[in-house]
């Protein structure tokens, strides 16, 4: 019994469960607008996108985390852009800018060798979060949150219907900018501590399971936000006992429970979908 | 409930017209103009048709009235204000002609009637009685109560099309903008929602309504706007919504039948008939102003073949 409790003596393990829990709640916050508008492979995109910044904080001395930030709000400012001007798809849209960033973050480490290896940054390492980085993550993800709470209703609308966002007095670009900059600022901190693997599916599959089991936005975002939370808590948690790999287990538990949904999930399941075609059948004999 | 914002704003909109377009041209980003020097006005609390061939410019000047495109020259002003403030203070409601919206979202039919309610609410936008009750009545009026609970993507054409007209008026604007409301829509709702736009005008609010019915534009309109890129004529219903003016702004375009005495009936009365139909609903004229028989109408391109 007390062998369960032992994670909670430690305070690195405790500051490993409600960061990693709190970045696993803003996260699935995100995911939930991010599917809805095929922008879910944003995450991943941001994760390399940073590099050039980080490699650029390098070279002038400056902390990694401001050198982050500004890379990754230039490519999702730069993403949603493209896609405002163009009629390219999300998805090409996202491919072109990332690339972009990406190769040029290589090339400035290569032609300037940084002496932090890039893997850590896209590892993270949430177990050796010091005190100013958890403080850091903690302040971003709580005001991220704050803003989301109050501002959900007017973001779901220009997510769903732009001009009649217009039309009810909304400036739909404000909140756009608005929005990216939140991903912007939460990825990098999220990159920081639970590195880029995490990172990306944080950002997609809370959502995505919760899409699954229900058709109204507001309990989507409850089911994602709490599904994010858990998870994040818990595979911190187990982690402990399985030694490491942190991200790896809440990705797994997020995986588990998507797979779930995806089986039994009251309407949009397989199981149910096929159960209503059955009884369909059944009637017209 | 549909006139509660009436009672304090009908004094103040009175003085100025509630739509002003004056000397609107617009370009498309490729070059194409799809509307030359349109200038007309209208008055709070009446119901105006807006009427052409297909290309002819009804989306493109509603969006330009939305402020979605931005005139080449000349300018929009409603209720005396330019359009983007206008827009900030809700007065305006819009159904375009096809919804451009991802029909997979995750929201119900009450929940999308619920948006039209956003100007109303504070910086949380937590719904009030008074935004349920409109709600309610909105869907009650387009005959959707039924559907409420449905996700928005599983209905039919024509029910997507009533979910957001009750959307425009669970929003109550002082000025309606309808692009092609009845297109796709049964006879049944068609007459509900021209019910519905009377008793709205009686409480002062504009509507300008593009349609290809012909035939009902007589029965609900009181003022016409013709165009064909530019404007052709404009004014009330019985001044404007001539042959001549018909002709004018389709051209051979329109089908005409003409049945004259004897093959009509048999009784003494001497007028012909003539039958002008675009689509769904023929309009008819009788009597001695049916010259069409004469009409050279040649036939009217939409012209962008250029
Ligand atoms: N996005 C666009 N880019 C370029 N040209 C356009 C665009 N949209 C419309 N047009 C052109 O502008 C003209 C006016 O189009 P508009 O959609 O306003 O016609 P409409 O009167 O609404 O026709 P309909 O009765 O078919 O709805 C047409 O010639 C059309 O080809
Ligand atoms: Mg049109």
């Amino acid at each position: 019994m007390t062998e369960l409790l032992v994670p909670f003596a430690y305070d690195y393990m405790l500051k490993a469960l409600w960061v990693s829990a709190l970045v696993g709640g803003v996260c699935a916050f995100l995911s939930a607008f991010l599917m809805l508008r095929g922008w879910s492979l944003m995450g991943d995109a941001l994760g390399h996108a940073v590099v050039p910044g980080v490699a650029m904080a390098y070279m002038l001395g400056l902390p990694y985390a401001a050198g982050a930030f500004v890379t990754g709000l230039l490519a999702a400012g730069g993403m949603a852009f493209v896609r405002h001007v163009t009629s390219l798809r999300e998805d090409a849209v996202i491919g072109v800018v990332f690339t972009a960033f990406f190769a040029a973050g290589v090339l400035m480490a290569s032609i300037n060798p940084i002496a932090v290896n890039i893997q850590s940054i896209v590892l993270g390492n949430i177990l050796g979060i010091d005190d100013n980085d958890a403080l850091q993550v903690a302040i971003i993800s709580a005001v991220s949150l704050l803003v989301l709470l109050a501002k959900w209703k007017d973001l779901m609308l220009v997510f769903f219907d732009e001009s009649h966002a217009r039309a009810v007095g909304i400036n739909p670009m404000r909140l756009k900018i608005l929005f990216f900059t939140l991903l912007a600022a939460c990825t990098v901190a999220a990159l920081q501590t639970v590195g880029a693997c995490l990172v990306i599916a944080m950002v997609v599959t809370p959502g995505a399971t919760a899409y699954l089991l229900t058709d109204r936005f507001g309990r989507l975002l409850v089911i994602s936000v709490s599904m994010g939370t858990v998870t994040s808590f818990v595979g911190a948690y187990v982690s402990y006992f399985l030694d490491g790999a942190t991200g790896g287990v809440i990705v797994v538990l997020q995986t588990l429970l998507f797979l779930t949904a995806f089986v039994f999930a009251p309407r949009h399941g397989i199981l149910a979908q096929r159960r209503s075609i059955a009884t369909a059948r059944e009637q017209a004999v | 409930m549909l006139q509660r914002v009436d009672d304090r704003t009908a004094d103040a909109v009175s003085v100025v017209p509630a739509i002003e377009v004056s000397h609107v041209t617009v370009s498309y980003p490729n070059g194409h103009q799809a509307l030359r020097d349109v200038t007309f006005s209208l008055d709070a609390g009446g119901i105006c048709g807006l009427v052409g061939i297909n290309g002819s410019g009804k989306s493109t000047l509603f969006k330009t009235l939305m402020g979605f495109i931005r005139p080449t020259t000349g300018q929009v002003r409603l209720n005396g204000m330019p359009v983007a403030r206008a827009l900030k203070t809700n007065i305006v409601a819009y159904v375009p002609q096809a919804e451009d919206v991802d029909w997979n979202f995750p929201v119900l039919v009450e929940d999308v009637v619920m948006m039209g309610r956003y100007g109303h609410m504070g910086f949380l936008r937590i719904a009030s009685r008074a935004d349920r009750d409109a709600v309610d009545s909105a869907l009650e009026r387009v005959g959707m109560s039924a559907f409420r609970k449905r996700q928005i993507g599983e209905l039919s054409g024509g029910q997507k099309k009533r979910v957001f007209l009750a959307r425009a008026l669970a929003q109550e604007g002082r000025i309606i903008l309808l692009d092609e409301p009845f297109t796709g829509v049964d006879v049944t709702t068609e007459n509900a929602i021209m019910e519905l736009m009377r008793e709205l005008r009686d409480n002062g609010h504009l509507m300008l309504v593009s349609t290809h019915n012909l035939g009902s534009v007589p029965d609900f309109c009181d003022q016409v706007v013709l165009i064909n890129k530019t404007l052709l004529a404009a004014g009330p219903t019985q001044t404007v919504f001539t042959q001549a003016n018909l002709e004018k702004a389709f051209g051979g375009v329109l089908r005409h039948f003409q049945l004259v005495g004897a093959n009509l009936h048999d009784d003494d009365d001497p007028r012909g008939v003539t039958v002008l139909t675009d689509d769904e609903r023929p309009l008819v004229f009788y009597g001695e102003q049916s010259n069409l028989r004469h009409a050279t109408g040649t036939p009217h391109p939409p012209e962008d073949a250029a």
